[in-house]
């Protein structure tokens, strides 16, 4: 029960990154219906972000989690300004082949620059275990999972509990009608690109202490991540969440009970859900 | 290659089109004298990798995002048949091919429950699967190291010259390519690319949509399967890089830096990213991710209708007198980069 207990425990701290992850690819496409391949190449450059900073400017993990994150919000949007709005005009697929050049040419860089073995990051804040009654638990992995939790649910009252929510909103779904009432959408979308890969630089720092750090990080996670936004429904944020927690820890039961099916249960799960409800968990069925 | 040219030229004097027919095929005959003759063989099996790729976007409208699961685990599977069986190298490919075809219907089944960007996600996913099975299932497959040895074996004949096997191995592209273009020109080929512009009046019209999608995508992976299985015999080995994601990727490239839709523009566009990575690897320039990712930025953002979609534009601007293009024609519709107007995978925007 105990081992049960852990490993769910276990699940939900993975979970915690897909649900970040997903999270910026939902709110991205919401707002701009275009999938960012780069989302993973993103992660990893926050998770060298926070390596960078430690080993080249001594900045420690608080304030990695602060720049990084900042930064690449900026990166985001200078690349949204100067590439991904070209094609917003076309068929998202040509948005989704420009992102996906986009991570090639990330991943590749940084291992020529660094090379692809891992980068060690030893400015973890705390280390140590807490007890959590039946076992105890490292720290760090609790505090990810808690800044995961509070994230989500702060982006989650952004947008249904303020004005910049409802606005961001309703350009999501009635973009003209949002327009005719004098409301500028387009204002939106930069900044909201932005947002979401601030979100993924967060999750990458996040990752940087307990994780391997190297070139090919992102590129694993993403397409998990993708398979979680297809059981999700990639147009609900909230699908988009719930899923990433629920397959983390479904993942790790799998690790627990058939380690065989450790890597590929994400994807029978999505072939599952395909088969019953093709339009994902929480999504509503759309011809996109 | 030139059998596109010759219909798009359907109208003009006959021997124009057999000319470039013939000039196709003899290009096809001497690349092993002008090439390293192992990286001639190599842009016959990536350049009937992208034509099937083709087939499924730029004739169906389905961007697959997973076809190194089709031509990996071919180049697996015929990498086992000729490893154990002893049999010709052609039963070999041949069975790699049947196996794409069999992986690809459940895919296949599951994936064209969406459209759009969601076929893409959902056959990467797949994709990625095959490749976690590839690396665990070691004993079979030997995980990290691969299939190692894979014999090019032909009673009768020694094929261990790659300039003959390029020979041996010029006939399955041919006959894949020729299935490919005979699909696209049938009455089947008509009613996916009329899937791909409007699919719901298609099916109004009483076709169900989703059997002709998932009987192209198996086509195509069976296609893609051909290439693979003759790619692994040409280099002895099959790896995980056959069924990695930027092998999907790179077959993507290919296929949009030639054209979207234009079928031949795929080899042409195979040639020279091929040619174009063994020129760097020959430089001692190794980043291959860099200069895929970097012709996908370049080609998407200035550069849509490709190669090919170039060249018949221009061809087209010089020769203002030439018959208007067959409506079903449909190299060009998808091609118009930057419109609006049009159908297919350029303009669906939403």
């Amino acid at each position: 029960m105990t081992s049960f207990l852990q490993q769910l425990f276990n699940g939900l701290v993975s979970g915690s990154f897909y649900a970040l992850l997903a999270l910026g690819l939902a709110v991205i496409f919401g707002m701009l219906r275009v999938v960012n391949f780069a989302h993973g190449a993103l992660y990893m450059l926050g998770a060298f972000g926070a390596v960078v900073l430690g080993d080249d400017a001594g900045l420690g993990f608080w304030w990695a989690l602060l720049l990084v994150p900042a930064a690449l919000a900026v990166a985001g949007m200078a690349m949204e300004r100067l590439l991904v709005q070209r094609l917003t005009a076309l068929d998202p697929l040509y948005n989704f082949l420009l992102t996906f050049g986009i991570a090639l040419v990330c991943q590749d860089l940084l291992r020529m620059k660094y090379g692809s073995h891992s980068r060690p990051y030893d400015r973890a804040p705390f280390g140590g275990t807490v007890d959590l009654g039946l076992f105890d638990y490292p720290r760090y992995q609790v505090f990810v999972l808690a800044v995961s939790v509070v994230v989500c649910v702060a982006v989650w009252l952004l947008l249904t509990r303020t004005r910049i929510g409802t606005v961001v909103r309703a350009s999501t779904e009635r973009p003209e009608l949002t327009r005719a009432f004098g409301i500028d959408t387009r204002r939106w979308v930069t900044p909201v690109f932005g947002f979401g890969v601030a979100l993924a630089g967060l999750a990458g720092v996040l990752a940087a202490p307990m994780r391997a750090v190297n070139s090919d990080m992102g590129a694993d996670l993403i397409i998990t991540v993708f398979a979680v936004v297809v059981i999700g429904g990639l147009g609900s944020v909230f699908g988009s969440v719930v899923a990433g927690f629920a397959i983390g820890m479904i993942q790790a039961l799998g690790n627990l009970y058939v380690p065989v099916l450790s890597q590929t249960s994400v994807y029978l799960l999505m072939a599952v859900v395909l088969l019953v409800r093709p339009a994902g968990l929480f999504g509503k069925e759309e011809h996109a | 290659m030139i059998l596109a040219l010759v219909h798009r030229l359907a109208g003009r004097p006959a021997w124009i089109r057999w000319g470039l027919l013939a000039a196709g095929l003899f290009l096809a005959a001497v690349l092993p004298w002008v090439l390293y003759p192992p990286v001639a063989t190599d842009i016959l099996c990536w350049g009937l990798f992208a034509v099937a790729f083709d087939l499924l976007l730029g004739h169906a409208g389905l961007l697959s995002f997973g076809h190194a699961a089709f031509w990996g685990g071919s180049a697996y599977v015929t990498g086992l048949i000729a490893l154990h069986s002893g049999l010709p190298f052609y039963a070999a490919v041949l069975g790699g091919a049947v196996a794409a075809a069999l992986l690809a219907l459940p895919i296949g089944y599951l994936a064209v429950r969406r459209s759009g960007i969601y076929f893409a996600m959902i056959t990467l996913a797949f994709a990625q699967m095959v490749y976690f099975v590839a690396n665990q299932w070691s004993a079979v497959t030997g995980g990290e190291n691969g299939l190692q040895g894979i014999p090019r074996t032909l009673p009768g004949a020694d094929l261990s010259d790659a300039f003959t096997f390029y020979y041996a191995a010029l006939p399955v592209v041919l006959l894949g390519l020729a299935a490919a273009h005979r699909i696209v020109r049938s009455p089947f080929g008509r009613v996916t690319a009329a899937i791909r512009d409007n699919p719901d009046r298609v099916r109004a019209l009483g076709y169900s949509a989703d059997r002709y999608k998932l009987t192209v995508f198996t086509a195509s992976a069976f296609l893609s399967g051909l290439a693979g299985g003759l790619f692994a015999v040409n280099h002895g080995f099959a790896s995980l890089q056959e069924v990695d994601w930027t092998t999907s990727g790179k077959v993507v490239v290919m296929t949009v830096l030639g054209g979207i839709g234009t079928l031949w523009g795929s080899l042409v566009g195979a040639a020279a990213i091929v040619r174009l990575e063994d020129w760097l690897s020959t430089a001692g320039f190794e980043q291959t991710d860099l200069v895929t990712g970097g012709v996908f930025i370049v080609v998407v953002l200035l550069f849509r209708q490709g190669l090919w979609g170039t060249a018949t534009h221009l061809l087209r601007l010089r020769a203002p007198s030439a018959p208007p293009e067959e409506p079903e024609a449909d190299a060009e519709s998808p091609a118009h980069a930057g419109g609006g107007g049009g159908r297919g995978f350029t303009a669906r925007a939403k």
